[in-house]
């Protein structure tokens, strides 16, 4: 099957390259060369044993760019829902894959924040030398095929870089919306988000549709650097239709002395899966990983997460927990390295599943490889069902049976969803899990 | 107001529950008393309808309702209320959701119109003083880290919440310190009124000093095998629990 991507690779390189600088033609073409070599991954692979990804390998994708975008039947009112109401944040709307400037939104950010399209800054070389030190540089195409061809294909996505010293008022908001136009098409997004030191940025990204039922399949790619002493959070959201596919990398870099901290939400999508590799690169850095994933029909939810613990005195934290119902199914895999230098280190891993239903199957794994003998690393992984006990104690305080289910399922989700610190985000986030427990959506 | 007949229940097919019977009115305060494994907790259970327990003879009636029949929640919302004696932690859901949850869906079940937060927090201020408690607890997840102090005293703020006809307390005392007891004491007293009923269960005399019985069941071995005033509390305490359970060896044979 990689004969056709290399044959649309082939007729969009004279197109691309004419835009982009020239030290990205070879790493396209690099990327491009390797997946052409491995292909997709298969089931034999331990890190693809779960997650059959032969309905995206088998399918033949059309290029969302060359089908055009659909931008032009969107209408701001219909993106409200992704917003969270503040018109002061920056939001950057892709639709289908591209930057849509008429929904998009710039806030005033401090001097020299740049906040724009990736396409736009290949094209007109806006934070050329940022670009050239930092991407592609971390999310690495022999890691994994599907960062390969977001690599050899990468165009467009949201490329931020907050300059030192510096902190950002306001979240940045990067969308990514679907439209029926999506269809049958594969759509790379490719993201930068560069924090110099001593600098504090808060970003959303999200992945929503307006086209529930349409199968398509999204590609992303989102690589984060954060300098010395820098603070970063992250919020992802996983919306897309329900009978697309979503599989994505995030690539951390966590410099000396800074913070980074994500929440990542997976609601949507028939498969899903979400790499989230984060290094800890250099002393007394910090990584907190808060993961929520809700499923039902045939979802397959995929959450792959590694922390490197490179280097001494560094912290990681990492809570994922998960709601399963109907004949979903969902897969945690939680790697921890820890190098041989890196010692007091301090790392805790946690996965909690929540089965609701008789068909709902988890497969989860977490890992501790560790190399230093001075440290405290501890890792826990629970797949269960609502406690009788509980369920009880709520009846008898009057709610019936079906709202006590719901108050101690919520209660399940809401214990992870209080760590996203942003307000509207966490609102909205719980807006949506009681929305789908009470089976609206 | 409650009238138990001849009560047979058990867990798994090993009955607990011997024949049980008791009638509790309006205004009464009843004690349960009994030595560990006597069936005292189970009773208390099985009248709030927890589902590990199977019926296996005998009636309940609850305001004229047949109790057994009815789901936890509608013996909540008829009056019924049980103290835990191991009052249940929920993460995630903090004391004024859940305590608003379930006032209004006693309300709902009256035909009452629901309160919104800003009513229900007015309510609130004057039934912490029950418990002399400030309003911090309220933003605390249910039962989630309290000790065990504090989770008997979540109950009883329940309980003045709530305000059943009927509440059984199983074991409300058990595990507190002096201080703690005289609190939880002093909420149910200031509860008390004409038209309610308590059933107050425990292993030790100690709490009946605080909270007077009008009268006193000794259960062993699943039955009552004595019944009498606030004095035969004291009698137990005195002569021990192997002086009911001989009583109880010669009615079992």
């Amino acid at each position: 099957m990689s004969q056709a991507y290399l044959k649309e690779f082939e007729t969009l390189a004279g197109a691309t390259t004419a835009e982009g600088p020239e030290w990205l033609e070879p790493v396209r073409r690099a990327a491009m060369d390797r997946f052409a070599r491995t292909g997709f991954p298969t089931a034999r692979e331990e890190e693809w044993r779960f997650t059959p990804v032969a309905p995206i390998a088998q399918a033949t994708w059309r290029s969302a760019a060359v089908g055009g975008s659909g931008i032009e039947d969107i209408g701001r009112d219909q993106l409200a829902p992704f917003v969270f109401g503040h018109s002061e944040w920056s939001t950057l709307v892709f639709v289908n894959g591209e930057h849509a400037p008429a929904l998009s939104t710039l806030g005033i950010l401090p001097d020299g924040v740049l906040v724009t399209s990736l396409a736009d800054a290949l094209r007109n070389g806006s934070g050329t030398q940022v670009l050239e030190r930092h991407l592609t540089r971390y999310a690495r195409i022999d890691e994994s095929p599907f960062t390969a061809l977001n690599t050899a294909f990468l165009r467009d996505g949201g490329f931020i870089h907050v300059p030192s010293g510096t902190d950002l008022p306001h979240p940045i908001n990067l969308v990514f919306v679907t439209t029926s136009d999506a269809a049958g098409a594969v759509i790379h997004p490719r993201n930068l988000v560069v924090v110099e030191r001593n600098s504090r940025a808060s970003l959303v990204e999200s992945y929503v549709t307006l086209a529930p039922g349409a199968r398509y399949w999204t590609n992303p790619v989102t690589e984060v650097w954060t300098g010395a002493n820098s603070w970063v959070e992250h919020t992802r959201i996983q919306r897309e239709s329900e009978a697309a596919y979503h599989v994505a990398t995030t690539q951390v870099e966590v410099s000396r002395d800074s913070h980074y901290r994500s929440f990542s939400m997976a609601m949507g999508a028939d498969l899903a899966r979400h790499n989230l590799n984060a290094r800890l690169g250099d002393q007394s850095s910090e990584a907190l990983l808060y993961g929520l994933y809700i499923t039902h029909g045939h979802q397959l939810v995929d959450n792959h997460t590694v922390l490197y613990h490179d280097h001494p005195n560094c912290h990681s934290w990492e809570v994922y927990k998960g709601i399963l119902d109907g004949s979903s199914h969902a897969v945690f895999s939680g790697k921890v390295f820890v190098k041989p230098e890196a010692q007091k280190t301090d790392a805790k891993q946690t996965n909690r599943n929540l089965v609701l239903s008789d068909h709902a199957k988890v497969d989860t794994k977490p890992q501790l490889e560790i190399f230093a003998d001075d440290v405290r690393c501890t890792h826990g992984a629970t797949v269960g069902r609502l406690d009788e006990v509980a369920l009880f104690y709520a009846q008898s305080r009057g709610l019936p049976a079906d709202e006590a289910r719901r108050v101690l399922t919520y209660a399940f989700a809401a214990e992870v969803l209080d760590e996203v610190s942003l307000e509207p985000v966490r609102e909205e986030l719980n807006r949506l899990v009681l929305q789908r427990l009470n089976g609206e959506a | 107001m409650l009238e138990i007949h001849d009560l047979h229940a058990g867990v798994a097919g090993k009955e607990i529950l011997k024949g049980i019977s008791l009638t509790v009115n309006r205004g009464e305060i009843h004690a349960i008393m009994g030595p560990n494994g006597s069936g005292k907790s189970t009773l208390a259970q099985v009248l709030a309808g927890h589902p590990a327990f199977e019926i296996t003879g005998g009636e309940v009636r609850f305001e004229g309702q047949d109790l057994l029949d009815m789901q936890p929640e509608e013996r909540a919302q008829a009056g019924l209320f049980l103290a835990f004696q191991y009052p249940v932690e929920i993460p995630g859901v903090t004391n004024a959701y859940f305590l608003r949850a379930a006032y209004n869906e006693l309300r709902k079940a009256r035909g009452e119109e629901e309160v919104d937060s800003m009513d229900f927090l007015e309510l609130l201020e004057q039934k912490l003083k029950v418990v002399d408690w400030g309003p911090e607890i309220m933003h605390r997840a249910v039962n989630h880290g309290f000790s065990g102090g504090e989770k008997k005293r979540n109950e009883i703020l329940q309980l003045a919440v709530l305000e059943p006809k009927l509440a059984i307390l199983d074991e409300t005392d058990s595990g507190l310190d002096i201080d703690a007891l005289r609190t939880v004491a002093a909420g149910v007293n200031n509860l008390r009124r004409p038209d309610n009923a308590f059933i107050v269960i425990t292993h030790y005399q100690r709490l009946l000093n605080y909270i007077v019985p009008d009268y006193v069941h000794v259960l062993s071995r699943g039955r009552v095998v004595i019944s009498g005033g606030k004095d035969l509390a004291m009698e137990l305490e005195a002569r021990g629990y192997e002086w009911v359970d001989a009583q109880a060896e010669a009615m079992a044979k």
